[in-house]
């Protein structure tokens, strides 16, 4: 029966062309509205290393000003630590990895006839790569003995790698860094975590480096913090040395810590380490020193805000109008075959079978709006990569990158599609099989 | 086969009620070809909706092959409806977008038939009516008699015990009434029971008893035929006596 009633929704939609073209479309801009909003949604918020949600932690102690906050509406901690600060922690074998970095612009050069090129380098400490799961297309980081003294090693990212060597294994070749010679020894795999969860200060979906080097070398070359350097106390930082022993903040770090245990001593270490300076006159606001989980970390800085969580509310809402748009519709059309279907009741149908027969239309309707759907939700995806493309001109990444689907939201868009649609269809498949057969015959 | 006693049917709105049947009692029995004649208004439409499980009645009693129909429910009389009635209306009422083929098939749909079955059914039914070579046709391509006939193939494909015609040559002229006419003559002897609804009293002579209504009531009873009450006489509760269906 169900060929047969598949074959009787496909007649239907000939009857009224116009009536179905209205419902399909009704169905397909709330799933394509829905299903954008929800993409960037996701990928605005989404934990891009969830599985280690509890074992990595930003560690961030509050060195601000007594008299006013970070930002006006920042409460806590700066999101950065001062350089002595995290140099001080990064000394304690507590945590299984620990990083300190910041971002620098470098140029790099010499290598073939390529022009020297700025790129944004990161300066990080060994265990960067392995902290942060980073794929190696070629090679692998540099161990901890290379952090200090800083080894002139460099790890380039794919597309730097595809740009100076054409995308072959440059592992042992050899570049110029801000005029210094590195060795390569590791290339990257494709990798852009959305948001940028480990360094937010460059926009939480800017692009990652393209060149990553021990972080020694910034200090060893007194180079200075490429995104947010704040400072408020008023010292006096004449010189590189002066600022890295200044209470601006400038450095990210990051623990990772595998249980309860290795939380609480880090914590007991950080909290001694700021009575500690407090004494000394250090830290002048009230004592808080936080370990703050990726999750937690997004949501402190805000990374999706009340304005994308509303969006997704009122793309929700429009979808339910979209349906009950469809309610109405549907009735109308049920109800203008309304004789065919006395015809059929008079002739053996029962109220189920009536049902059935108007639900698997329903449910037609529902399919071929869900494929309109997703192809308007692609189309107009690709319409939000075109309007944010110009911002990162000629660079991968960027917003470019948020627009793609992922096959598991696919499958519960076009569930989400079909069931709502089949949910809408219910009352008027049920209501055109309750009329008494009698009262569509006496319409002819 | 039919009987009905002291049935009531009542339209009411807010103002008034009125009885589209009052008291009305008939009793057809099996093989028989019965014509229900009366006025416009009269009830013929309404008795014969309730006697094909169209439409409810408000009080009474109705059985049909033996069951007290109201205590059915819906499943139950449609599966009443679709195998043991089957029903001609006066604007034929085919599915315009189904060709010959699929209109004659959509009361075997329902029973779960197999398709070899079904088709057997269909082309008997064709057969018979005499459109067995415009199957592929839609019934906008036939003429009114034709459609009339598809709709009598459509009626009888499932092999009803019953057979309710609503006034079947209404959009019909005089030729292809006929035609009908002799169709549903052909049927009646092959042993199908007929319940032919009309104003025509030309029509209605050609059935073996004539129930004559009159505000939802039987004002007149008559036979038309030698061969018709010799089934009346047949038949138990069957008077032939005028003023009353049944003895």
């Amino acid at each position: 029966m169900l060929g047969y009633y598949t074959r009787l929704a496909l007649k239907s939609f000939g009857r009224n062309p116009g009536l179905t073209t209205l419902m399909v479309l009704a169905i397909a801009l709330g799933i394509a509205v829905c299903i954008m909003t929800l993409t960037v949604y996701h990928a605005m918020s989404g934990n891009p290393i969830w599985w280690k949600n509890d074992r990595l932690y930003a560690v961030t102690m509050d060195n601000w000003d007594p008299n006013q906050p970070w930002r006006p509406d920042w409460t806590g901690p700066p999101p950065q630590m001062t350089y002595k600060d995290s140099q001080y922690l990064f000394s304690s074998n507590i945590p299984e990895r620990k990083v300190v970095m910041y971002s620098v612009d470098g140029v790099i050069s010499g290598v073939g006839s390529a022009a020297p090129e700025r790129v944004s380098t990161r300066l990080t400490s060994a265990d960067f790569f392995a902290m942060f799961e980073v794929p190696f297309l070629y090679g692998n980081g540099w161990s901890a003995s290379a952090d200090r003294p800083a080894q002139p090693v460099i790890v380039l990212s794919r597309e730097e790698n595809e740009k100076l060597f054409g995308g072959s294994n440059s592992v042992g070749r050899t570049l110029r860094w801000n005029d210094h010679e590195f060795r390569v020894i590791g290339v990257l795999d494709e990798w852009f975590p959305r948001p940028k969860y480990y360094d937010l200060n460059g926009g939480n979906f800017a692009p990652p480096d393209k060149a990553y080097i021990p972080q020694q070398w910034g200090i060893d070359l007194a180079l200075l913090n490429n995104e947010d350097t704040d400072c408020w106390r008023a010292e006096k930082v004449d010189n590189y040395k002066e600022f890295i022993a200044s209470d601006c903040v400038w450095q990210q770090m990051w623990v990772e810590l595998p249980d309860a245990a290795s939380r609480e001593r880090m914590q007991s270490l950080i909290d001694g380490y700021w009575a500690e300076q407090h004494k000394a006159g250090r830290f002048p606001r009230a004592r808080d020193n936080r370990l703050t989980n990726v999750a937690q970390w997004l949501r402190d800085n805000k990374v999706v805000d009340n304005d994308n969580r509303v969006l997704v509310g009122l793309a929700f809402a429009f979808l339910a109008l979209c349906l009950i748009n469809t309610v109405g519709l549907l009735l109308a059309k049920f109800l203008n075959g309304a004789t065919i279907t006395g015809v059929r009741r008079a002739l053996g149908a029962s109220r189920r079978q009536i049902f059935v027969q108007h639900l698997v239309e329903v449910g037609a309707v529902s399919v071929v709006g869900a494929a309109l759907g997703l192809l308007l939700a692609t189309l107009g995806l690709a319409a939000v990569h075109h309007l944010y493309a110009a911002a990162h001109l000629g660079q991968r990444g960027g917003y470019q990158e948020l627009t793609h689907f992922d096959v598991v939201g696919v499958v519960w868009a076009v569930i989400l599609a079909v069931a709502a649609t089949v949910a809408a269809g219910l009352y008027p498949a049920w209501r055109i099989g309750q009329l008494p057969p009698a009262v569509y015959l006496k319409s002819q | 086969m039919l009987r009905m006693h002291d049935v009531s049917k009542i339209y009411r709105t807010d103002l008034i009620e009125t009885y589209a049947l009052r008291k009305f009692s008939l009793e057809v029995a099996e093989g028989e070809f019965v014509a229900v004649t009366g006025p416009s208004g009269s009830g013929k439409t309404t008795f014969l909706n309730v006697a094909g499980l169209l439409e409810d009645f408000d009080a009474g009693s109705y059985e049909l092959e033996g069951t007290d129909v109201r205590r059915l429910s819906d499943d139950a009389r449609s599966r009443l409806r679709n195998e043991r009635i089957g029903f001609i209306f006066q604007s034929f009422n085919l599915i315009p977008d189904l060709n010959v083929y699929d209109n004659v098939d959509v009361p075997l749909r329902y029973r779960r038939l197999t398709a070899a079955d079904r088709d057997e059914r269909i082309n008997s039914a064709l057969e018979l009516v005499g459109l067995a070579s415009r199957m592929k046709h839609m019934p906008a391509q036939l003429s009114g008699g034709q459609q009339q006939r598809v709709a009598i193939a459509r009626a009888i494909a499932g092999d009803p015990a019953f057979l309710l015609a609503d006034e079947p040559t209404g959009n019909l002229d005089s030729l292809m009434s006929r035609q009908v006419m002799d169709l549903l003559e052909q049927i009646n002897e092959m042993g199908t029971t007929i319940l032919l609804v009309t104003h025509d009293p030309e029509l209605a002579r050609r059935a073996q008893r004539n129930v004559h209504l009159i505000d939802g009531q039987i004002s007149d009873f008559r036979a038309y035929e030698p061969r018709a009450a010799a089934v009346q006489a047949a038949a138990p509760g069957a008077s032939g006596a005028p003023g009353s269906a049944f003895a």
